[in-house]
């Protein structure tokens, strides 16, 4: 009789052991759950105190002269002139004469690099914009050079960087901002202007073009495409091993590597088809074979969470099956439909690796304005910012990474929206 | 003609065709008494008229735009004179690179190139002539059609079955159109992996231990024959892929768990969603948060335990790409959990056990293989990752499992050979090729595998 005993205080004994391991399975999943948590956190604020401070550059004063002589034009109609034209040497008359005292070749040089090399081709702009100026002077903000404007801002922050400046050029940088003529203004070229070598002249304009181009594309093919593929093998496919086939194919696309879409578009639309290179065309090709497998899975889920009780009444009635689908199904589908395509565009939009092995990595300079000229696209110029050796750019980088960022969490809260208003519960 | 505005002009054609149908059945209704004495609705003799109209002309024209450009190049290069006739195929393209550029007047027409700038023009008037042939080649065929239609217009005519047969085959080539990738990735992989090992022997490069595919300028160069073996590659994938399983796992299992069986459902409402923002942020941000912000960060740290830590190595590639793939097998292991029945929960609370205890000796094992399959599907997509490694972990292959050396992987090397100008003959950009086949198939089996499992899992619950 003493057996039931033991057993019950053994039970009794292990109870606080087993209690405590209760605690501890609870801990660990609490601590599991917040480092998933603290990734998100130290992703987000790294990127952003890495980044807010592209959205503004550093700007100084001078007082230019748009002499003619110096420039050595006297006609601002002629092509030829504009084009041999020395421009750069507005602000670097300006800077001398804003730096009388300075002497020397060496010093000269260094004055010179203040001002940004692309701040005498923007006085040309504005000399074009307003053709009576030439001849006059002004007093007006120029662009700096990155190592100015990284030396600025850091020193504005409290830990100067100067790594790449001269001795001289910081106290030039003093003086111009002990006299107020040198300040920081939004960077407006991050958003109007296309690639450039020059971190300071560098925009995200090109390439978010660029993304747009191929994102129209992708989604006017795959959209499409995927909705008609959906309704087949929801609605009207027999079930035989063609079909499962099938359904085979797309489940597995969906999880194949995304550089392998890259390596079809290279070999068949670039060296079969002859499509030119680094242009959205093949950009778009590409990203529709690769969200079509998500699009057409979010597809039929949508067309099968329309219940059947539709279906029959709209068959009962005399409808086709055509009928059927397009006038009952697909509308009460639709919400579910356009929440997948805007999951695929957002895949789309973040995805970079095919689009190397088509060549959209190229340096462009301009802004594309048609589905055939060459272009590069938003992550893939993050790609390109992050190597390159300016430190400049890692600012320009996590900028260009917020506004990606910002595009996806748009598109993805408007697909959570949609979904939520449109929903229809059964 | 453009190739746009033919495409335009055929769907301007397939309106009018189907107003044309449309109204040819209303006229033949009214006499009768109204469209119910129709065999069909009067729309779908509109669509009948459409489809014979714009039908044909459009897979014409998909398949004129696709080899007209053949035709013309083997024309033009035909007409060659025979000195300036191409031996092998390098020279043939660029000669005919440079005869488009002249005839598109990106080259200028200088004298010495005479025979060029002849063929040049030839290009141009071939051109001129298939655009407008087939502008009236499509004219000619979409009148055809729409007159075939427009004569088997009639009251009895069965418009509707017919315009849903032709639907259905439409449907059906869009649901083809996977099996098309697939063969289509097959293909051009299988292709140029053929290629490659016609030079470098199949052995040799699955179980070569040497990677450098620098291919000699020079005969006599040193160390640049080219040495294909795969193996630190492989060594490499796997080693970053087991670092950021070794990661991603145990987190995203036990959030998963923690989400399903003890979050109340507030916690669970806010915290799901913000695990899955990390799902959807691109993999290029995480590159560059690895390589400006990880991977220093463990160097120095490193640094100052004494260690010394690769600034490209493995473990901050391998981590951060476990971050990313945590919501994968988080929201994996949430769906085969909550889809284990609650009455076996209830059965094993009521016996006494603990939620722990419930959890590890009857949630878990019934969940295993939906738990394994889902950790394959993140193994074959840590595998097939790749701006994370591109731009965190190294280029030189080096055979080491030290996760805190710098190791390159088969998708780093991928990239590498395949950026930049190529030409399609070299070895080296063939074996891109032939790591992308290996790639491929190492994840179509765990796919095919995973999805299995996961399937058979479902089932048994369901």
């Amino acid at each position: 009789m003493s057996k039931p005993v033991n057993n019950l205080e053994k039970i009794r004994k292990s109870l606080n052991r087993r209690n405590r391991a209760e605690k501890r399975f609870r801990w660990y999943g609490l601590v599991a759950v917040l480092i998933g948590l603290a990734a998100v956190a130290v992703l987000f604020t790294d990127i952003i105190s890495k980044g807010h401070g592209a959205f503004r550059i550093t700007y100084m004063q001078l007082e230019v002269n748009y002499d003619q002589d110096l420039i050595g034009i006297n006609n601002l109609t002629d092509p030829e002139q504009l084009m041999l034209g020395d421009w750069q040497a507005i602000p670097k008359v300006a800077l001398r004469n804003q730096f009388p005292e300075v002497s020397g070749r060496k010093d000269k040089r260094n004055l010179y690099k203040l001002v940004s090399n692309g701040a005498g081709f923007d006085l040309k702009d504005r000399l074009l914009a307003n053709p009576l100026l030439l001849g006059t002077s002004e007093t007006i903000w120029v662009l700096t050079d990155d190592d100015i404007d990284t030396y600025y801002k850091s020193w504005l922050d409290g830990e100067p960087y100067a790594a790449r400046l001269s001795d001289k050029q910081v106290t030039w940088i003093h003086e111009l901002h002990d006299e107020g003529k040198i300040r920081l203004q939004f960077n407006s070229n991050l958003f109007t202007r296309g690639d450039s070598r020059e971190p300071e002249q560098a925009g995200i304009r090109g390439a978010v073009m660029g993304s747009l181009l191929t994102l129209i594309l992708t989604l006017l093919l795959s959209f499409p495409i995927g909705v008609s593929a959906a309704i087949y093998l929801e609605e009207f496919a027999p079930k035989n091993g063609w079909t499962d086939f099938i359904e085979v194919n797309i489940n597995n696309l969906a999880a194949v590597p995304s550089i392998i879409f890259g390596l079809l578009g290279l070999a068949i639309f670039i060296n079969f088809f002859h499509i030119p290179r680094s242009v959205p065309i093949v950009g778009g090709l590409v990203l529709t074979l690769m969200t079509l497998p998500t699009i057409i899975i979010t597809s039929r889920a949508a067309i099968k969470s329309v219940p059947p009780s539709i279906r029959e009444a709209a068959l009962g009635m005399g409808a086709s099956k055509y009928q059927m689908v397009l006038h009952h199904v697909l509308p009460l589908a639709l919400p579910g439909m356009l929440t997948g395509a805007i999951i695929g565009m957002a895949q789309a939009l973040g995805e970079s690796a095919p689009l190397l092995m088509i060549g959209m990595v190229a340096f462009i300079v301009d802004i594309p304005g048609g589905f055939s000229d060459p272009a590069t696209v938003l992550p893939v110029q993050i790609f390109l910012w992050a190597d390159s050796p300016e430190r400049a750019f890692i600012e320009k980088t996590s900028a260009a990474i917020m506004v990606l960022l910002s595009f996806l969490i748009i598109m993805n809260t408007s697909a959570v929206w949609l979904r939520k208003r449109l929903e229809r519960r059964w | 003609m453009q190739a746009t505005n033919i495409l335009f002009l055929i769907l301007g054609l397939g309106c009018f065709a189907f107003y044309l149908g449309r109204g040819r059945s209303l006229a033949i209704a009214k006499p009768l008494g109204g469209i119910r004495h129709l065999h069909s609705l009067p729309s779908y003799y509109g669509f009948h008229a459409a489809i014979w109209c714009a039908l044909p002309s459009l897979i014409l024209l998909s398949l004129w735009l696709v080899f007209d450009d053949l035709l013309i190049n083997s024309m033009v290069m035909d007409a060659l004179p025979d000195i300036d006739a191409p031996t092998d195929a390098a020279s043939y393209n660029l000669l005919l690179n440079k005869i488009a550029n002249i005839a598109d007047g990106i080259l200028p027409r200088t004298a010495e190139n005479s025979a060029l700038i002849a063929a040049a023009d030839q290009m141009i008037n071939l051109r001129v002539i298939s655009r407008w042939s087939l502008t009236a080649l499509i004219l000619t065929l979409s009148l055809v059609g729409l007159t075939w239609a427009w004569s088997r217009t009639a009251q009895l005519f069965r418009a509707r079955p017919v315009v849903e047969r032709v639907a259905e085959n439409l449907l059906l080539a869009c649901a083809c159109l996977a099996i098309f990738t697939t063969i289509g990735i097959v293909f051009s992989v299988m292709f140029e992996s053929i290629q490659f090992f016609r030079s470098v022997p199949f052995f040799d490069f699955v179980f070569g231990l040497d990677w450098s595919p620098q291919t000699a300028i020079r005969e006599d160069q040193v160390g640049s024959s080219g040495s294909f073996g795969a193996v630190p590659l492989f060594v490499g994938t796997l080693l970053i892929s087991a670092v950021a399983m070794i990661v991603a796992v145990p987190v995203g299992l036990m959030s998963a768990i923690f989400l399903a069986e003890y979050a109340n459902k507030t916690v669970r409402s806010y915290v799901k969603p913000a695990l899955e923002v990390l799902a959807g942020i691109p993999t290029v941000v995480y590159g560059f948060f690895a390589a400006l912000t990880v991977a220093p960060f463990l160097r120095d740290l490193g640094a100052s335990f004494g260690l010394s830590v690769s600034s490209e190595s493995a473990l901050a590639a391998g981590g951060v790409m476990g971050v990313m793939i945590i919501p994968f097998i988080s929201s994996l292991a949430d769906d085969v959990i909550t889809a284990v029945p609650q009455s076996m929960r209830d059965g094993s609370l009521a016996m006494g056990a603990t939620k722990s205890e419930t959890v590890r000796r009857v949630i878990i094992p019934a969940a295993l293989p939906g738990i394994v399959g889902g950790i394959m599907l993140a193994v074959s997509r840590a595998i097939g990752e790749t701006m994370i490694v591109v731009m965190a972990a190294g280029m030189a292959a080096r055979l080491t499992a030290n996760p805190l050396e710098s190791v390159t992987t088969v998708t780093v090397q991928i990239v590498t050979l395949l950026t930049g100008d190529q030409e399609f003959d070299s070895p080296k950009t063939l074996a891109a090729f032939a790591l992308g086949l290996m790639l491929f198939s190492v994840t179509l089996l765990l796919n095919i595998f995973a999805l299995h499992i996961v399937k058979k899992y479902r089932e048994q619950y369901e």
